[in-house]
């Protein structure tokens, strides 16, 4: 047999890339495969053809590779279902290492997040009395264990690992040092606040290993949104878990509600946050982000709700009734639509020219931003009067904040759709506009409380 | 000459069995001597033998390994099992009643002229 000139087995380097891209083959199939290719080219060489005829026509006997794929995938289907595989199985040893590696780092957080929960117990806290302590707490304790679960991944700086933990000693004080009443606005605030100023800073940790590059930043969105949805996932399967558990052992006469509401939901729960982040990592580019297709399916549904309130509106002509409940409703209304925005600005081609689908989107916005500003027409003659607690000034705020992001997302909308502007301005300004969500949180958790008098 | 697709696949399975029964082969060899069978007849495609081979692997009618006879590259070789002696044996009955039948017809008939044929083959 004769050897193989370099130029054949570049050739060969090159028919194996295309072989390996395809998932209905796997590497055992394409060395089987390269191994017939060889056959074939060496007795046409043998029958006196020269190496680069004789490759050409050997290839051209293995037909085409589309054909060989789909009779692979016959046989293989279970190829097509993209697998996720988690642990074992890997092609290469140094990947299995790898990810044995990260699955013990998982552990270790998420047992430490869970661990950390009940800690505070032996200082005398109680999860189910101490509502005023548990309460802006629990989301530092846990995301503290995520933070450092995506540092060490990222392999951070020790200047990054040095701005994080300043962060987070931040919002321990936030969360400690103001004496707020169990029953306060403030400490509600706090709770919902303080773990969104967390999450940027475990945002930071994300990107950790590229600190300029904003394509990171989508990339943390993108994170967020998939760890938002494997959370709720093990959530389900965690309530499904707790009613048999409940069941089961009240058949038999003993009551784990204690276990349960004690042990079981709050470590749980905070194990679950890690457990979630690491899912999100380990599937990479495996699975399809849910986000998107959840976007693509619910953009059409909220933008025909919203033209349809528009239009009873103008109908009913009666004007809206705002209370602070209904404020914070049409908050919620913006950040839907705005996370629907970019969720599809997350997936999107960015070369691709506008389609029927950024068109719908621009009649979400433009329902979306209508409705805003009908709302804070509304209340602009009773502005005092909606600054004057924790909670309303929040939802004042989160509103305007909202619907400066919105604005200008519609006005570059309009320019998308009229081809005067690239997808690349809308995701710029996305990513730009991210850190004002942070400075918000960071205002609400550290500024209001003594602002308010501790309300 | 052309054999249909459903034809080919039939004796897909009794042909791949057939040649490991003889002696261990990997998938090139396996084609050429189909082709040699054959007379140059049958031309399997590598997209109907290797999934052929997957499959017959699956079921635990062949079993594989990967060696490297002396001098040749290292190559995925297939080995008949007990079940797949089973199997072929089973096969061959089968064909063996469709192809007598088949004789006795055409033993019977004329001998074999080109005959008009108005409707589908």
């Amino acid at each position: 047999m004769t050897e193989p000139t370099h130029d054949l087995e570049a050739q060969f380097a090159q028919w194996r890339q295309y072989v390996e891209r395809r998932r209905e083959l796997g590497p055992a199939d394409a060395d089987e495969l390269e191994d017939h290719l060889r056959g074939s080219v060496d007795e046409l060489v043998a029958a006196g053809l020269h190496d680069d005829e004789a490759f050409l026509v050997a290839v051209k006997r293995m037909g085409s590779l589309d054909d060989l794929s789909r009779e692979f995938a016959r046989e293989h289907s279970e190829r097509l279902w993209k697998q996720l595989v988690l642990t074992g199985g890997t092609p290469s040893p140094a990947a299995g290492v790898r990810s044995r590696r990260d699955l013990l780092a998982m552990g270790i957080c998420a047992v430490g997040a869970a661990a950390s929960i009940k800690v505070p117990e032996l200082f005398g806290k109680h999860i189910a009395h101490d509502g005023a302590f548990y309460g802006p707490n629990v989301g530092l304790l846990a995301l503290v264990w995520l933070a450092g679960f995506l540092a060490w991944r990222r392999q951070a700086t020790t200047a990054v690992i040095g701005v994080l933990a300043a962060l987070f000693a931040l919002g321990a004080v936030a969360a400690n040092a103001y004496p707020l009443d169990e029953n306060s606005q403030s400490v509600v605030l706090t709770a919902i606040h303080l773990p969104i100023a967390l999450w940027f800073a475990v945002g930071l940790a994300y990107i950790a290993d590229d600190l300029r590059s904003p394509r990171r930043r989508m990339d943390f969105v993108r994170f967020t949104g998939e760890w938002f949805i494997y959370y709720v996932l093990i959530a389900l399967g965690g309530g499904v878990l707790i009613a048999f558990t409940v069941g089961t052992f009240n058949a038999i006469g003993i009551s784990p509600e204690t276990f349960v509401s004690e042990w079981l939901v709050p470590c749980g729960a905070a194990g679950a946050v890690v457990v979630a982040a690491w899912l999100v990592e380990a599937k990479q580019s495996v699975v399809e982000n849910l986000a998107p297709v959840l976007t693509r399916l619910f953009t059409p549904l909220f933008a025909g709700v919203m033209v349809a309130f528009l239009v009873a509106f103008v109908v009913t002509n009666d004007g809206i009734d705002i209370e602070r409940d209904t404020l914070i409703l049409f908050d919620l209304l913006l950040v839907v639509v705005l996370a629907l925005l970019l969720y599809s600005v997350s997936a999107r081609d960015p070369l691709a020219p506008p389609g029927l689908f950024d068109k719908l989107q621009l009649a979400l916005v433009l329902g979306a931003l209508a409705i805003d500003v009908l709302v804070l027409v509304e209340i602009t003659g009773r502005i005092t009067e909606f600054g004057n607690t924790p909670n309303k000034a929040a939802a004042l705020g989160e509103n305007v904040i909202l619907l400066a992001n919105l604005a200008w997302s519609t006005w570059l909308m309009v320019r998308l759709v009229r081809r005067q502007t690239t997808f690349a301005t809308l995701e710029r300004w996305q990513t730009t506009y991210l850190p004002v969500y942070a400075i918000w949180a960071w205002l609400v958790v550290l500024v209001f409380p003594p602002l308010f008098s501790y309300l | 000459m052309k054999v249909t697709k459903d034809l080919v696949a039939a004796s897909a399975t009794p042909m791949v069995l057939g040649i490991l029964a003889e002696a261990d082969s990997y998938g090139y060899a396996i084609l050429k001597r189909i082709n040699d069978l054959s007379g140059g007849e049958l031309d399997w495609t590598e997209g109907l033998l290797y999934p052929l081979l997957h499959r017959l692997e699956r079921l635990g009618h062949v079993e594989s390994r990967w060696q490297s006879v002396a001098g040749e590259r290292r190559r995925k070789y297939y080995r008949i099992t007990d079940t797949g002696l089973a199997e072929l044996a089973d096969q061959r009955r089968q064909w063996d009643t469709v192809v007598g039948a088949l004789t006795e017809i055409w033993r019977d008939t004329r001998p074999l002229t080109v005959f008009p044929l108005g409707g589908n083959a």
